[in-house]
């Protein structure tokens, strides 16, 4: 290792890709291009995640974001503005200075505050019972199922429920009405 | 073990990647477009998470990302289902001419 690690390198090329991509997914007119600049996003925010010991969350994101959930966005996508994808983000008017000042204010307040508070938080809190090396030892995945099943297993079942309510309402919403 | 990256530099990229997605949410107008700027804010906050349990030698954070994930997954199905729905009323998913609530 030289004097920066190895970790350092592949979090500093995950974190320019996440941001850049990041970027072109807000900034694309066309929402397909937007939705595959965001797979890129998710696939190396779970590179990230890999790199902070959470190798479960890693193969979950890949799984359920960059798989489940935007292969939906895709689909819905390809249903709702096939046609007129391009026009759909044309204004009528542009927005003024003023608008485009108060608007970069906001921006620049917003990411100032963030920055800050990123950087000059005071951590308060206590370390946990559950160090890189110890869960290492007995496995990510295990220590997660049993956190799951164990100390979350009340939330565990109110998220099944939840899954199954938003199954149902999917279905409701979706169904043509005569 | 190799040496572990600082959990400051994990809060600034969520800061900054927070700040991508409020921006994309606020400026577009496509309505798909937004739930994606929304879904990227909730990763901001998942990587948020999983740096503070690293830190602080906590599984706790991992247990909450699993459950945003389950709520990010229903959120994505519902709010599809009403995209689609919506594109079937006015025929377009731009969010300045949706006004169905309108009485």
């Amino acid at each position: 290792m030289g004097a920066i690690g190895f970790k350092f390198v592949v979090f500093f090329i995950s974190a320019v890709v996440v941001i850049v991509s990041s970027v072109l997914m807000i900034t694309r007119k066309n929402p397909i291009h937007s939705a595959l600049w965001m797979i890129l996003a998710f696939f190396f925010m779970a590179v990230i995640y890999l790199l902070l010991n959470a190798q479960f969350i890693a193969v979950a994101q890949v799984m359920v974001y960059a798989g489940a959930i935007m292969m939906l966005i895709l689909f819905v996508i390809m249903m709702v503005s096939l046609d007129k994808g391009h026009q759909e983000e044309q204004r009528e008017q542009k927005p003024s200075v003023a608008k485009k000042v108060a608007g970069a204010l906001v921006i620049v307040i917003l990411a100032v505050e963030l920055l800050f508070a990123s950087i000059l938080y005071q951590a308060t809190a206590r370390p946990g019972v559950y160090p890189a090396d110890a869960v290492f030892s007995v496995g990510n995945t295990k220590t997660v199922g049993s956190l799951l099943y164990g100390q979350y297993l009340f939330p565990f079942e109110i998220a099944s429920i939840l899954l199954l309510v938003g199954i149902v309402g999917a279905v409701v919403l979706s169904k043509k009405h005569k | 073990m190799l040496q572990e990256i600082p959990p400051n530099y994990s809060y600034i990229l969520s800061a900054i990647i927070f700040t991508i997605g409020a921006v994309g949410a606020i400026t577009r107008r496509n309505a798909i477009v937004i739930f994606m700027s929304i879904e990227l804010m909730l990763n901001a906050v998942n990587l948020l998470f999983i740096a503070s349990g690293n830190a602080f030698a906590s599984m706790d954070g991992t247990v909450f990302v699993f459950f945003v994930m389950t709520v990010a997954a229903v959120e994505a199905a519902v709010g599809l289902a009403i995209f689609v729905m919506v594109h079937r009323l006015k025929g377009s998913v731009n969010a300045d001419e949706v006004n169905l609530l309108k009485g």
